[in-house]
């Protein structure tokens, strides 16, 4: 039988990495919870062991249960009755099929029923359901709201809410978007106001473009703070289906992603209760909210791109023209070779990210119960850095490659591919929103150009080279001479002191320090799995390419330049 | 409605639906050791079918029970993974060599030891020996009505119950008072996904007999465990006569095996006219491969 989990070995391979032995223990208490329950792992091989039964289950579903869905939920689409979003037939098939594996709710606590897993096999799990569907990997993708309310809530309510998610299978929704705040979320202006009487607080207004937005539990970001206009006026709330106080105006037609219903959201008189302190909602919740959103985009995303490069496969090796199967023609396999390096190298990203995430999580849990030691403190510290800029890094390659990917391979499919005969027109159309919501591209460069500006991106690529056993290979010759170029292109960027500049070139600057990040990331695997040894030298070469065209691009640059760029044919529309 | 008290027959098979080519000896008999085993795909309709049940009357007992060398405790880990309450192994190489005779007084025994049953639920057939018999052996012996094919279960009634069959040229829906035996049809549901949280637990569940390869921390976990000991019943256990059991209670004897190779000159190309379509309809009548 198909199995997206052990088609693709590399989730066994990331499994390995011996920071995860560090994460389990500190998620575990040190194996200390298999005394009260008993699905809790004994020790580090035995909940690896576990993760990778899981997520043979979820490969299973996914290969047999989701991926044969995918086309009639794309072509059905969900639909409003009685102001009721009605999932495609498929999507509740899907749902019921991992709800009733205890599929929902994986990385929560045992004690609110979750399955207590780190982010690392949870994000596997994403990877697999959205490589199946990636439209019905966000509506199981959006558990990770359980994951603020455990973070923020207070006690009540997460013995309120977060039982729901395993045992009733809730689903959820984070309310953010209006039509007048969308990337500027500080514009939000659904209205909350405290009533004494009910003692409740009460939500009116209209939320856009809400994913899942019928769901049983939504977070809704709202003003709180009459008279204000700014990110500090906003608080975070849990709305309850239950209460039937929201109207589901629209659901939006979409190009892609269509099984996934998009709505607009009339907030009625809605009762809703406080997460955590107020004016906190936008600058503390939301942010967490929206990182751990990125990570499920980064995972979506590649996802994606394994899907778009299996079909490609597939056609090249069956599809003949003049006389040969299409695989064997240089054009073909070339861009097959190339996107199986972005796909390797963006899953090592992917996974060392999760990683860094996931230590950094585990000690805000640990000090829940006790004080840090300083070790213990500054590993947090340091962890929770790279966390920030590399979550940004890995939604931004991700959702960029994805859709060349998904491009690539449709190419591949010739005219056909064009037609809706192969999965693959609808992959490239699902394709396109990652590099749009939970933050642009664009705005993804805003958050990560830190990375370059702290020098957060050169350490981490120092502490890499130290890592690197053969220290005359060719292979870290060239991703020296990478590294010595970003390093001298950004710092004349940054000593020029001119944000716009900055902001000007920050996706290039960003994107070449993930190339030289992928780069070492990919020659650190092949010192422990040979597979990657061929993977890892061709991908430095390609990159090596293409960071050199950017270096040239950049050097030849002057701040002058900007101003021609702001006023191209800016004229000509006035006329 | 009373819970019931229900028993899954299950059998580990070759999976002789993903066959390499060294799936067959040259003898003609199937190479066990080539073949990857799997869970009988009818048995699993018949787990889907009982905890089906399990889930509509809270508080129903499913016992899942099988009858096979050691590797064939898989099938009761699988049980657990997917909601049953016990597993039963019957293992004993005496039990080797059976044919569905022998296989069906050994199992009638074991449910005599079970004693308490409402439902006994089976596959429609395994895919290895593809003769369906099994199950109604097992009710004849028992001395109970039983419903063969069963697609879907209707009704749970205090003193019956009722299915739908699904035959040949159609459906019928029977009822019978209990205890009955059941054998389900690969028209039903398919059987419901692993369940996380019982993989995890039960992922440890192995008979004495496993056990015996010695680790010391497995030892530790079934002494705090006890529901992890799954229970082995051998020929004394369940008090069965050797001259009924494994090969000695078999009477079907295999005279011999040939190897049909069907090759390309035996197929006929036929146009979509009627004439042709009436002449391979006649054809087909006469050689009794239809009608």
């Amino acid at each position: 039988m198909d199995n997206f989990f052990k088609d693709t070995p590399d989730f066994k391979f990331h499994l390995k990495d011996p920071i995860l032995k560090k994460v389990v223990k500190l998620k575990e208490d040190n194996f200390e919870q298999s005394e009260k329950f008993d699905y809790a792992p004994l020790n580090h091989e035995d909940a690896i062991d576990s993760y990778e039964k899981i997520l043979e289950i979820v490969g299973d579903i996914c290969a047999n249960t989701i991926s044969p869905n995918a086309e009639g939920v794309d072509l059905e689409g969900p639909h409003i009755e009685n102001n009721e979003v009605i999932y495609a037939k498929g999507t509740t098939e899907d749902y019921k099929a991992l709800y009733e594996a205890g599929l929902i709710g994986m990385s929560l606590p045992r004690r609110y029923g979750g399955l207590n897993f780190p982010l690392l096999p949870y994000v596997m799990a994403a990877e697999m359901v959205a490589r199946a569907d990636a439209g019905f990997a966000n509506i199981w993708g959006l558990q990770d709201c359980a994951e603020t309310i455990y973070e923020f809530g207070s006690e009540e309510q997460k013995d309120k809410f977060l039982p729901r998610f395993n045992r009733d299978g809730a689903t959820a929704a984070m309310v953010l978007t209006e039509p007048d705040a969308g990337s500027d979320l500080q514009a939000v202006k659904l209205k909350a106001v405290f009533n004494e009487e009910k003692n409740t607080w009460i939500l009116n207004g209209v939320k856009r473009f809400i994913t899942n937005g019928d769901a049983d539990i939504s977070l809704v970001l709202a003003r709180s703070e009459d008279g204000t206009s700014d990110a500090r006026g906003l608080s975070m709330f849990i709305y309850d289906r239950n209460d039937h106080a929201v109207e589901v105006r629209h659901l939006e037609k979409k190009l892609g992603i269509k099984g996934s219903p998009t709505c607009e959201l009339v907030f009625k008189d809605a009762p809703a209760e406080l997460v955590g302190k107020e004016r906190f909602g936008l600058i503390k919740y939301v942010m967490s909210l929206m990182n751990s959103a990125r990570l499920g985009v980064g995972a979506q995303s590649v996802g994606i791109a394994d899907a778009a490069y299996r079909e490609a496969l597939k056609y090249a090796e069956e599809r003949a023209q003049f006389g040969k199967v299409i695989v064997n023609f240089p054009a073909v396999y070339e861009m097959l070779t190339n996107m199986k390096l972005r796909i390797d190298a963006l899953r090592s990203l992917l996974y060392e990210t999760t990683r860094f995430v996931d230590i950094f999580k585990a000690y805000e849990e640990v000090m829940k119960d006790r004080k840090l030691e300083k070790e213990e403190r500054m590993e947090m510290k340091h962890y929770g850095k790279l966390s920030n800029v590399f979550t940004p890094l890995i939604k931004l390659t991700a959702s960029e490659a994805c859709n060349k990917i998904a491009y690539d391979s449709l190419q591949i499919h010739g005219g056909t591919g064009f037609m809706k005969d192969f999965p693959i027109e609808r992959i490239y159309r699902d394709a396109r929103i990652t590099s749009i919501y939970e933050g642009t591209s664009q705005l993804q460069a805003v958050a990560a150009i830190k990375g370059v500006t702290t020098g957060v991106y050169f350490e981490q690529i120092k502490a890499y080279d130290a890592e690197v056993s053969d220290k005359n290979c060719e292979i870290r010759t060239k991703l020296h001479k990478m590294t010595e170029e970003y390093q001298s292109i950004s710092q004349s960027v940054i000593e020029l002191k001119n944000n716009e500049l900055i902001d000007f070139h920050s996706t290039r600057l960003v994107e070449m320090a993930g190339n030289i990040i992928m780069g070492y990331l990919l020659v650190l695997n092949s010192q422990k799995d040979d597979k990657f040894i061929k993977t890892a030298r061709l991908y430095v070469n390609l990159v090596r390419s293409e960071n050199k065209e950017r270096f040239d691009y950049m050097t030849g640059f002057s701040v002058e330049n900007l101003e021609m760029y702001k006023n191209v044919d800016l004229e000509a529309l006035q006329q | 409605m009373r819970p019931l008290k229900i028993v899954v027959l299950a059998k580990q098979v070759p999976d002789t639906r993903h066959v390499g080519p060294d799936a067959m000896k040259p003898d003609g008999t199937v190479n066990r050791g080539k073949l990857a085993t799997v869970f009988n795909p009818d048995d699993l309709h018949a787990l889907e079918l009982a905890l089906n049940i399990k889930d509509r009357i809270p508080g129903t007992h499913v016992t899942i029970l099988t009858m096979g060398p050691q590797k064939a405790a898989d099938i009761i880990r699988e049980g657990y993974y997917r909601g049953v309450d016990d597993g039963i192994m019957i293992s004993d190489r005496r039990f080797g060599g059976a044919d569905t005779l022998a296989t069906s007084y050994t199992i009638v025994q074991a449910i005599k030891k079970i004693a308490d049953y409402d439902l006994i639920v089976g596959g429609r057939q395994a895919i290895d020996g593809d003769t369906a018999q099994v199950g109604p052996q097992c009710a004849d012996k028992l001395n109970i009505p039983q419903i063969t094919y069963v697609e879907e279960v209707l009704t749970i009634e205090e003193d019956k119950i009722i299915a739908r069959r699904r035959l040949e040229n159609g459906v019928e829906v029977v009822s019978s008072p209990y205890p009955c035996l059941m054998t389900v049809h690969g028209s039903s549901p398919e059987c419901r996904s692993r369940h996380a949280k019982n993989v995890m637990k039960y992922k440890y569940a192995r008979t004495k007999t496993e056990m015996r390869k010695g680790d010391p921390i497995l030892e530790e976990l079934h002494k705090k465990r006890p529901y992890l000991v799954i229970p082995e019943w051998s020929v004394e256990d369940i008090v069965a006569d050797e001259a009924k059991i494994g090969l000695a209670g078999s009477p079907t004897k295999v005279k011999s095996v040939s190897s049909i190779v069907l090759t390309a000159n035996e197929s006929k190309v036929l146009t979509d006219s009627d004439s042709d379509i009436e002449g391979m309809i006649k054809e087909l009548i006469k050689h009794h491969t239809i009608g």
